[in-house]
């Protein structure tokens, strides 16, 4: 879909431009957003991402994909219009799980509720959609913007690092955190249905 | 056999280990003895059964539309863009 989108962009196109923006914006904003402090500035970064796209895209080589080069332009713009503070990657040391659900050998004390032998309904995800999102909104930046590269926009863990700028082993990390703190969200919410 | 192998792991130990599993990034060994631990675990099997559902429920989570405004601002910034390119 990008790569139609984006040859039509290169010839002018100003509905597959609407259509581009349309599919990323929300993303982008919520990436913009965990990396500075002002929504306005967030907005901004945005904006000028998108500038750069119009102006750059004949640089665009396709050498990773559109959304990989989309997302750096993101960052980099973010970066230089003040990101916080580098946020910390030595990343808090929660467990994954509540240390209260284990038992003194480390085992689980109670078993677990299994999601999938529940009813499909359950399971309908269009009904965890508003909880997924503000859980994802209340991550910690660095998970946050982790998690949505990875698992909603679907990038490998290659990419995220390359967006990102950061390690291998602290994009596990903080995915790792992210999901366990998604899962628990959920796991709590599971039981109202 | 399988009850000895559940404990060379604890569950504790086992839930840290959920994600360089799913990334392919523990050592062969490390792997093995997870999925040791999982086989015989049925916690441990539904947590990382959870934690794959969690991974495409998120998946789920798609862009909010844009409103018919922004699109037709969007549209002026882009000729206003292109005005400018082409000066």
């Amino acid at each position: 879909m990008d790569v139609e989108l984006l040859s039509r962009l290169r010839n002018g196109d100003e509905e597959a431009f609407v259509m581009l923006v349309a599919r990323y914006q929300q993303p982008m904003l919520r990436l913009a957003r965990s990396m500075v402090t002002s929504p306005a500035v967030a907005e901004e970064a945005v904006q000028d991402t998108w500038m750069g796209v119009v102006r750059g895209i004949d640089r665009f080589e396709g050498r990773s994909s559109f959304k990989t080069w989309l997302f750096r332009i993101l960052v980099n713009r973010a970066s230089s219009a003040g990101a916080r503070e580098p946020a910390d990657a030595s990343i808090d040391s929660l467990p994954a799980v509540d240390p209260t659900r284990f038992d003194a050998q480390g085992q689980w004390a109670d078993p677990l509720d299994r999601w999938t032998e529940e009813s499909d309904a359950r399971m309908d995800a269009a009904r965890w959609l508003p909880a997924l999102r503000s859980a994802l909104d209340d991550l910690p930046p660095r998970q946050r913007q982790v998690v949505m590269l990875r698992d909603v926009e679907g990038l490998t863990g290659d990419e995220a690092c390359a967006v990102l700028g950061i390690s291998a082993g602290n994009q596990r990390i903080l995915l790792h955190r992210g999901r366990s703190r998604l899962r628990e969200i959920l796991d709590a919410d599971m039981g109202k249905f | 056999m399988l009850a000895l192998r559940r404990r060379d792991l604890e569950c504790r130990q086992a839930v840290e280990l959920v994600t360089d599993y799913l990334e392919g990034a523990l050592s062969r060994r490390e792997r093995r003895r997870f999925e040791a631990h999982v086989r015989a675990c049925p916690n441990c099997r539904a947590y990382l059964e959870q934690i794959r559902m969690t991974i495409r429920l998120t998946g789920a989570v798609e862009p909010e539309d844009l409103t018919a405004e922004a699109r037709q601002e969007l549209g002026e910034l882009y000729r206003r863009w292109r005005s400018e390119q082409a000066e």
